[in-house]
């Protein structure tokens, strides 16, 4: 891209004591945009947002806000904001207190004040009413709208948020997902959002990073990170998947684990070497014929998993792999449990993972 | 299930109410009962008359009274300022070192504090430690601080500063560090953190402290006669010699009902203003 990023962090690294929590990180984050970390916990997904706001330092490296550079900046005159996964709300003020804090430091009047509070009130969707409420009153979705209006009345050029929706149940989390993401849309700020939820991710971001040991694994929009993984980490932390040995030596696809058909298994992409083919369950079907498919096996059904809308089957291969398969429940297939069946799936389905 | 809860609270409750009844309550009754009697009566058969709190006018008593509370007022202001930096580095930010501290503190409360007090004027008197060094190496002398009361308001910050201090560091634990964190990203500054976050959410563990420190220190009595060599009289000094060589219990008892009077209306109102179970339960 050609514009300069909002944010860069260039060769980025913390180390507590002998532990390194991020090696050199290297990004650039858009203006505008909703980016997403995921990782697993202790990745250093929520060291590296603490860095951008200056509630830690960075060991090396350096980050830049439009250019300037802000590490060495104290956290209270950086134009970040952060809405924690505690939320970090004030106990001791009321909902319109708490929401006019950053205005109030900024020494804005009164009524100025609270008109700003009443406007964040309506965008989060919360009755005026709520501005005399003590935050003990509010219910955990009240909570998390006040945090994010307080973040909001703070201006930031760029807010970050660290797993502020764990704490909330399944649906509840599932509709602030929905209006997280029109809120980005409706303010047209830069977002950057960590979380260990992959399906968050998906639902919100316009890229994703995959974040592991420290280092970015990946960066990209969802489907390029669902479909073509870079590892088999990245693999294995987007779903479900199902990975087989594989070795290519002259352009020629080898495997222990499955059955080639030949003339359909050439796959120029990769260089000589040893790695894993992946394929997603949903793209893995049953036949009756091996000629349905580039690449075969034969195996036992073990298991079927009913999950929803879909339904997901569990094959033991004669080479002793498990392998899952999945299908819309309008497809449920007929075998019983403990038949033998022939799966497959078709070359354009896999993506090759080289070994590292 | 909730009144059975109920009955067997106050069950339960009933040792500790009979030992208050007994020990304390009762005391305090003879006491209030005494203060009303005529001068110089030994029994509470008299009459009452009320008139030893007319004495208490007329001979001036309100002076050591307003001596006492004056001490502990700045006492307490001076524990205040002094024991928060140390408070708050055992709350957030010394953390094995808090227990050595801790420790260190709690034992200069096994020494009486009569003898921790004389240890201070063999310190601090002319020709003791620390003048009696100086004159002899370098050839510098200076009146002792003793006897004076800036040396006793220093003797009532001395001997109060644990009731200060752990109150204050347990109030300052209990400020979430997400909060204050929270608060420097929004932009507050180290001075408005404090003002802002810091006092109001430590606000049960300072005034829990601060009425410690007041409570204590305005019925202090060692620290003027031993540091102060009586250069003021303290009320509790007053209520000591009514009932000793004064022999007029009736005045003692007026005495100590306008004192214990007094320092219960300052008790009650710092109680009304915060929530203890917070402090001491976790409440939220």
């Amino acid at each position: 891209m050609t514009s300069e990023p909002l944010l860069r962090l260039q060769g980025v690294m913390k180390r507590y004591g002998d532990f390194t929590a991020l090696h050199n990180i290297d990004l650039d984050i858009q203006e505008g945009e909703f980016f997403t970390i995921v990782g697993p916990s202790g990745s250093g997904k929520s060291t590296m947002i603490r860095l951008i706001v200056g509630m830690d330092e960075v060991t090396d490296g350096s980050i830049w806000l439009r250019g300037k550079r802000i590490d060495e900046t104290p956290a209270n005159l950086r134009p970040t904001c952060m809405v924690f996964q505690s939320l970090a709300l004030f106990p001791h003020m009321s909902v319109g207190q708490n929401i006019e804090f950053p205005l109030k430091l900024r020494k804005i009047a009164h009524n100025q004040r609270r008109a700003r509070a009443l406007e964040l009130l309506e965008l989060l969707r919360l009755p005026p009413n709520c501005y005399a409420k003590r935050i003990s009153q509010c219910s955990g979705g009240e909570q998390q709208r006040v945090a994010l209006a307080r973040a909001l009345a703070f201006d930031p050029e760029i807010l970050l948020f660290d797993e502020p929706l764990s704490s909330l149940d399944y649906r509840l989390r599932k509709t602030l997902e929905k209006e997280l993401k029109d809120l980005h849309h409706r303010t047209g700020k830069t977002f950057v959002y960590i979380t260990h939820s992959l399906e968050e991710a998906m639902v919100m971001s316009d890229r994703i990073a995959i974040m592991h040991n420290g280092r970015f694994e990946q960066i990209a929009v969802a489907d390029e990170i669902y479909s073509r993984p870079v590892s088999r980490f990245v693999a294995e932390f987007m779903g479900e998947v199902n990975l087989f040995d594989v070795e290519y030596r002259d352009s020629v696809l080898t495997s222990s684990d499955l059955t080639i058909r030949p003339n359909n298994a050439a796959k120029a992409d990769p260089a000589d070497g040893k790695g894993q083919l992946m394929v997603r369950p949903e793209d893995v079907r049953f036949g009756k014929d091996t000629n349905d498919f580039d690449y075969v096996l034969f195996g036992q059904l073990m298991d079927e998993y009913i999950l929803g809308s879909r339904i997901q089957y569990e094959v033991r291969t004669a080479a002793g792999k498990l392998v899952t398969v999945e299908k819309p429940r309008e497809d449920r297939t007929q075998y019983e449990i403990g038949s033998e069946v022939i799966l497959g799936f078709k070359a354009t389905n896999t993506h090759f993972i080289p070994a590292d | 299930m909730q009144r059975l809860n109920n009955k067997l609270g106050l069950f339960s409750a009933l040792p500790m109410l009979s030992i208050l009844a007994i020990a304390f309550f009762a005391p305090l009754l003879v006491v209030a009962i005494f203060s009303s009697m005529p001068p110089k009566v030994f029994t509470l058969t008299h009459i009452p008359d009320f008139s030893a709190y007319s004495v208490f006018f007329q001979q001036g008593f309100y002076r050591s009274l307003l001596w006492s509370l004056g001490a502990a007022f700045i006492s307490t202001v001076i524990l205040l300022v002094v024991c928060w930096p140390l408070a708050f580095g055992m709350a957030k930010i010394f953390k094995s070192f808090t227990l050595v501290l801790t420790i260190a503190v709690v034992m200069s409360l096994f020494v009486s504090e009569n003898i921790r007090l004389f240890g201070w004027v063999l310190t601090l008197m002319k020709g003791g430690l620390i003048e009696g060094h100086m004159r002899a190496w370098l050839g510098i002398g200076f009146d002792s601080p003793l006897y004076g009361v800036p040396v006793i308001v220093f003797g009532l910050v001395y001997a109060y500063l644990p009731f200060m201090l752990f109150p204050l560091a347990q109030g300052i634990a209990t400020v979430p560090d997400d909060a204050r964190q929270a608060a420097a990203d929004l932009g507050a500054s180290r001075w408005q953190i404090f003002a802002q976050i810091d006092v109001p959410l430590a606000a049960p563990g300072i005034v829990v402290g601060c009425l410690l420190c007041f409570v204590l220190s305005a019925g202090a009595v060692a620290e003027s006669k031993i540091l102060g060599g009586q250069a003021i009289i303290t009320i509790t000094d007053d209520i000591e010699t009514a009932f000793t060589f004064g022999q007029d219990w009736p005045l003692g008892s007026a005495l100590s009902v306008i004192f214990i009077a007094i320092v219960s209306v300052f008790a009650l109102l710092a109680i009304s203003v915060v929530d203890l179970d917070k402090i001491m339960g976790r409440k939220r």
